[in-house]
């Protein structure tokens, strides 16, 4: 109760701001319009492909907000004030993310129904796939924000943090930059970063290359990694900017890139994650897409 | 209830036993910085406390650690028959506080703001909002932003959000700091009314009026010890018989001048205010003219004061206690 009664007065608030007009729905669209300007080249067949890059942004944009509010909250004593009441942690939480989720949900429709009337997207991609991924990512990285506000002692760290943390997601996950470009040895560090799933997991259901596997291991990687980032959020969560965390309160950050880097070692070592994506990426072409998942294929030879 | 004025020396330990807030040898240090060196006192149930003492004190801290907000390094409190440190929600669904600075989002409604806490706590025990904003005459105002509220209207609200629970305690942290006078004197009508509905409230101040009218018993702090408590009546009364006179004049006057002047008990300067002490005001002030008119000096302003607690203050500290 006290976590839906918290959920819908954070998306009052938000709408009420104009920073999130701006960053959560004017920006993700100033994306869509660029990427599909630079790299459309004219072909509809990329339009899918880019609407999968755009929601990842769109999606994992969760983690910058989140951060930020949880910190302007704290060293501006709200939190405290919260403090005096009888709610705890958990459910302050987890209303950050359920408004966060709420909150991003219309720039992704909206980025859908453009690349379908606007830039003539030929399919609506698998629908439910990208549902899924948008949720659960949206999520999973709210979740992350809300580590980093817990070990952050001021917003000039978290400023920082977020920024060394973001252009990873966004340079190392195929979301700007496709993978399928980068030297192999990128591709096999990305294999680590929890925005990679996402990223190659939304371009996958836009372009409806996905397979119901494929979408599994991405969804099973983003839920682990929010339910480890949740509770440890929860225990590292400060009331009070006086209280600080210590260097090996830090560490517990570490705890929630655990599935990641087991994903990511088993990928390395027996996943076809690269191989599809190199064959996903050059079947992107300016005709219709194959409804069929193609045939899984060895990993590319260096 | 009148209670016998209490000298509390830095290491009491009277047990406390039967008061709504028990406070035990509370010691607290911020690293280097000792902030309580032992502070006890009891709060009875209805009665209205006062920590009165300049910043740095220890009061806030004092309550912050009654609040839950804070865990003192030793010593015992307890509020409601709840240990502050252990009890949790318990302890807050019985307590309604008012911080020393209270913040909401910029955004955040004045309605929304009242509905939004009184939804945290256990359905029995609410207050109706609407009835709240009508009480701390916010009902104009039930639709504005956090950000657009004057600093009176904050702190009405803030007071309003302590009693959304109808709380059996309520901590109240310099309550009018920074308000100016006539908002001041509005707050203070508003804690008279919580005293009529006999709660028992804990209230920080460094304003003398404030502790003297609001509070049935007041402890003056001072360096993180108690150094005297009681009724106002009773406090005072330690310099019953004795006028304050507030003195400024062209040049600095001698010490021996001054302390040869009639009547004339205690004398002290603060920041180019001679502060004097007299059991005989009239002949104070005739001897003080005399001896201006002898030392080629120039009186530039005069005031007189009934006993307050100031003086109860410059007595144990020889400090004043307001800025």
């Amino acid at each position: 109760m006290q976590t839906w009664i918290l959920t819908k007065i954070r998306i009052r608030l938000a709408l009420r701001n104009k920073t999130f007009i701006f960053f959560g729905v004017a920006m993700p669209l100033g994306f869509l319009f660029l990427f599909v300007l630079i790299f459309g080249h004219g072909q509809t067949g990329m339009i899918a492909y880019i609407l999968g890059s755009v929601l990842t942004i769109t999606v994992m944009g969760s983690f910058w907000g989140l951060s930020v509010q949880l910190v302007i909250f704290r060293e501006q004593g709200i939190l405290r004030r919260f403090r005096l009441a009888p709610v705890g942690a958990g459910p302050l939480l987890a209303s950050s993310i359920l408004a966060n989720y709420v909150l991003v949900l219309p720039a992704v429709i909206a980025e859908i129904l453009i690349c379908r009337s606007a830039f003539h997207m030929h399919t609506w991609g698998n629908l439910p796939a990208i549902f899924v991924l948008v949720s659960v990512g949206a999520a999973t990285f709210s979740a992350f924000g809300l580590i980093v506000a817990s070990v952050t002692n001021s917003m000039q760290e978290t400023q920082v943090i977020n920024n060394l943390i973001w252009s990873a997601f966004l340079f190392l996950s195929g979301a700007t930059v496709p993978l399928a470009v980068f030297p192999q040895w990128i591709q096999r560090v990305a294999l680590f970063s929890p925005a990679t799933y996402l990223a190659t997991g939304l371009q996958a259901a836009a372009t409806k290359f996905v397979t119901g596997e494929e979408l599994l291991t991405d969804c099973v990687a983003l839920i682990v990694g929010l339910a480890l980032a949740f509770e440890v959020s929860r225990q590292l969560f400060r009331w009070e900017p006086e209280a600080k965390v210590g260097g090996k309160g830090k560490l517990w950050v570490l705890v929630a890139l655990v599935p990641f880097l087991v994903f990511g070692a088993y990928e390395n070592r027996n996943g076809d994650r690269l191989a599809q994506l190199h064959k996903n990426f050059s079947q992107l072409d300016s005709g219709p897409h194959q409804t069929e998942a193609p045939a899984d294929t060895a990993p590319a030879q260096q | 209830m009148s209670q016998p004025a209490i000298e509390v020396s830095p290491t009491s330990t009277t047990v406390p036993q039967s008061g709504v807030i028990q406070v035990r040898d509370l010691k607290k240090s911020y690293g280097d910085v000792v902030a309580l060196r032992g502070v006890s006192f009891e709060v009875a149930a209805g009665e209205v406390f006062g920590l009165l003492g300049p910043n740095g004190a220890g009061k806030t801290t004092t309550i912050e650690i009654l609040e839950g907000l804070r865990t003192a390094d030793s010593g015992e409190a307890r509020v409601a028959g709840l240990d502050p440190e252990t009890a949790g929600t318990k302890l807050k669904e019985k307590i309604g506080a008012v911080l020393q600075s209270t913040n909401l989002p910029d955004k955040l409604k004045v309605q929304e703001a009242l509905t939004l806490f009184s939804r945290f706590y256990k359905r029995h025990s609410r207050s109706d909002p609407a009835a709240l904003l009508r009480r701390f005459q916010l009902e104009e105002k039930k639709d504005a932003f956090y950000k657009d509220l004057s600093g009176g209207q904050k702190q009405r609200l803030a007071l309003a959000m302590a009693l959304v629970n109808d709380p059996e305690v309520i901590f109240l942290d310099e309550p009018t700091a920074g308000l100016d006078p006539q908002v001041r004197r509005e707050m203070y009508d508003i804690i008279e009314e919580l005293k009529t509905e006999k709660k028992t409230i804990l209230l920080t101040t460094h304003y003398i009026e404030e502790a003297e009218r609001l509070c049935d018993r007041v402890a003056i702090v001072d360096t993180g010890r108690i150094i005297a408590q009681g009724t106002p009546r009773e406090l005072k009364h330690r310099s019953a018989g004795t006028t304050r006179i507030e003195v400024r004049v062209a040049r600095p006057l001698r010490e021996d001048l001054v302390k040869s002047m009639d009547g004339v008990l205690d004398a002290r300067e603060f920041e180019g205010t001679l502060v004097l002490h007299s059991s005989h005001a009239p002949q104070t002030i005739v001897s003080l003219v005399k001896t201006l008119e002898a030392d080629g000096n120039e009186l530039q302003a005069l005031e007189m004061f009934s006993p307050s607690l100031e003086d109860v203050f410059i007595e144990l500290t020889g400090r004043r206690l307001r800025e």
